[in-house]
């Protein structure tokens, strides 16, 4: 019996491409016999490629100086996120930078023959939410973008992850992809989340225990009967964060669960060829006895609401806890960091994160702009209202998740609360459009980053759920969304 | 590529941790379609504090920078290598680098250089100490070493990555010299069984 391998394991094996990549021959004179023995990249086919307008010009370009062509047009899928405005579309681009960037994606679709979901299509939206919802997303492919978050098509048993605008061209060009293969890394959550819990609060403990470079050089495999109860948004919510904890990629065995989210999109195949692909889905599972670098084990019923308080994703308390002290700190290094951080945010230690206030309230991004978001937010929305001073705002992850929402009246949930409700992009997560925080504002975002500015410069980001940030609106500060439920309404 | 063989210069000292691209370079830089011009906007926010090492003129025409655990962590953006080379920097040393951001630094040619925290400790304390004082690293001997030989440390690279720099090979070159073996194994496989992006 062959040796036991991890999903991870297997997928990668399925893609790499035999032949001279193999032969040290190119690698003679020094150093060609370690290089045999050492770390040699494989050589990676890609069976899906998703181009976004702003890590793509450069690579387009570098394919036109040299005369090269796109490989496969067809396996390659473009759309437009980071930039685009999520109100007044009908309007020109306010930032002519901007709207050059995406008449550049226009013309290079174009020019290359890939098919673009452009602005104005009902399927446009952010490159993470629509690869799943068309159906492209699959298990076991291997999936990049030029984009850290790619790691959110890891939710279907895919091995997906974020390249450079270097490798961008590479994949353009070549269809292929020249990686070393990284280390396993098991992150198992046992138990059952208790009311209030979500699949945010669960990739924020797993990024608190690890650290934001505790992933670094590994694929995360998430398992565990949390994991399995997960529904696929919460599951692509954890993958879509593995970049926060370092890690190269993340993934989730396929099950019953991924199936039925499958069955029926667009470009999921039926009959006979869907019989004979959940056969081929079914041994992906990591086998009994395969092995793992690292292994992380938490308790999912442990976990509560967490509220992050500084400037990276592991700086995080549970809601009903404090703003740490430097001091508690157990290196200078880390003191220094907290300090820094703390200083950054404006907060002082001991405060207890139920009396910070908020300015704004940010529901949307590849981590939390799904319809599911969408109205586990509403349920916490319905019938209150947003509270004085502060700016809510809704951004759908694309514009089928909108009309969605809109078909179940969610939008009409948001608008009589006060929140804005907006077209499908990146919006405010990432500061490279209109939708910013001023400087000192103080933000509870469904998003995946809290760095210093990322939403602005000198805007202050907590990362929390998507129920998290609609109780906060309602509040004006953080609070346990748990309590929220007994709230009247 | 251009090769890269030997970068000997002063060191500029960041010593934080977790240096993320949001920092190296923010997002609202990224709105441009080209390779160059990102040196100005790198570090943009920590350089309005006069007190930060990228003001200090001690530093000016430094080509190394030195820094903490997991730099370049955050967004897959490639602009964040750029930034850094429009800095003028030509080798990062650092205990780890994030995944991604070392990729990068391949394709760019910029030296990722992986030390013992201890190591660090002591770069960073004789750059902050002083600033004139030079560091060599040479990819060849794989070697980190003051200017004046003092100190000397070996660090590990990976020996494909390693000539690569040295030859200042393009990946998508060597890549395509072997577009047989990719042919044959989109032939060696079901490729029907995998969806199409086109209709």
């Amino acid at each position: 019996m062959s040796e036991p391998k991890t999903l991870a394991g297997k997928v990668w094996d399925q893609h790499v491409v035999p032949g001279s990549p193999q032969e040290p021959s190119h690698l003679d004179a020094p150093g060609g016999a370690a290089a045999a023995q050492g770390e040699r990249p494989d050589l990676l086919y890609i069976d899906l490629h998703l181009v976004h307008e702003v890590t793509s010009p450069q690579a387009f370009e570098g394919l036109r100086m040299a005369g090269r062509s796109v490989r496969r047009p067809d396996l390659t899928l473009a759309t437009v996120d980071h930039n685009v405005p999520t109100i007044g579309r009908d309007q020109p681009n306010p930032d002519p930078v901007s709207a050059t960037q995406i008449a550049t994606l226009q013309g290079n679709a174009r020019e290359f023959g890939i098919p673009l979901f452009d602005i104005f299509d009902i399927r446009q939206g952010i490159v993470h939410i629509i690869g799943p919802e068309q159906g492209y997303t699959q298990p076991g492919m291997t999936i990049v973008c030029g984009d850290s978050h790619t790691s959110t098509h890891g939710a279907f048993g895919s091995l997906a992850f974020g390249i450079g605008t270097s490798e961008v061209e590479h994949v353009l060009a070549t269809q292929t992809l020249r990686q070393v293969r990284p280390k396993m890394m098991s992150v198992e959550v046992t138990g059952e989340l208790g009311p209030g819990v979500t699949a945010k609060d669960v990739i924020l403990a797993i990024i608190h225990r690890i650290g934001v470079h505790g992933g670094i050089g590994h694929i995360i495999e998430y398992r565990g009967d949390v994991i399995r109860a997960l529904s696929m948004e919460g599951r692509m919510t954890v993958c879509n964060m593995s970049i926060e904890a370092g890690a190269r990629a993340g993934l989730i065995a396929p099950d019953e669960t991924t199936f039925a989210y499958m069955k029926g999109r667009p470009h999921i195949p039926g009959g006979e060829q869907w019989e004979s692909a959940l056969a081929r889905w079914s041994e992906l599972a990591t086998d009994d006895g395969a092995a793992f670098d690292t292994e992380v084990t938490l308790d999912g019923s442990e976990i509560v609401p967490y509220v992050t308080w500084g400037t990276n994703p592991s700086q995080s308390v549970t809601v009903t806890d404090r703003v740490p002290d430097p001091q508690s700190m157990p290196t200078e290094t880390q003191r220094e960091a907290t300090r820094r951080a703390l200083e950054y945010m404006d907060l002082e230690a001991g405060t207890p994160i139920r009396e910070i206030r908020i300015d704004r309230v940010f529901l949307g991004s590849c981590t939390n702009g799904r319809i599911e978001d969408l109205r586990s937010a509403a349920g916490v929305v319905a019938g209150r209202r947003v509270a004085d001073g502060v700016r809510a705002m809704v951004v759908p992850g694309s514009g089928l998740v909108k009309r969605q929402a809109e078909q179940e009246g969610l939008d009409a949930v948001f608008t009589q609360a006060g929140f804005e409700w907006r077209d499908a992009g990146c919006s405010m997560c990432l500061g490279m459009n209109p939708d910013i925080l001023l400087p000192g504002e103080r933000s509870a975002s469904t998003s995946n980053r809290n760095f210093e500015g990322r939403q602005g410069p000198g805007g202050r980001t907590h990362l929390v759920s998507p129920e998290m940030a609609a109780a906060a609106a309602i509040a004006g500060h953080f609070v346990d969304v748990r309590e929220v439920m007994s709230w009247s309404r | 590529m251009e090769p890269v063989s030997t970068v000997r210069g002063k060191a500029l000292p960041l010593d934080r941790p977790n240096v993320d691209t949001d920092q190296i370079i923010p997002a609202k830089h990224l709105k441009r379609i080209e390779r160059t011009g990102y040196g100005p906007f790198a570090f943009e926010a920590w350089r309005s504090d006069p007190d930060f090492v990228l003001n200090n003129p001690a530093y000016d025409g430094a080509r190394i920078l030195i820094s903490r655990q997991n730099f370049g962590s955050g967004s897959s953006r490639e602009h964040a290598v750029w930034a850094i080379q429009g800095l003028g920097i030509d080798a990062l040393i650092a205990p780890s680098f994030a995944d991604i951001f070392k990729g990068n630094c391949l394709q760019g040619g910029v030296l990722t250089i992986e030390l013992p925290d201890e190591d660090v400790d002591y770069l960073m304390a004789r750059a902050e100490e002083l600033p004139e004082s030079e560091l060599v690293v040479d990819l060849e001997s794989q070697r980190v070493s003051t200017a004046d030989g003092s100190w000397t440390r070996r660090f590990d690279i990976d020996p494909y990555k390693k000539h690569r720099l040295l030859r200042g090979l393009d990946d998508i070159g060597m890549t395509l010299a072997q577009e047989d073996d990719i042919t044959a194994f989109e032939a060696g496989r079901d490729d029907a069984a995998y969806p199409r992006t086109e209709p």
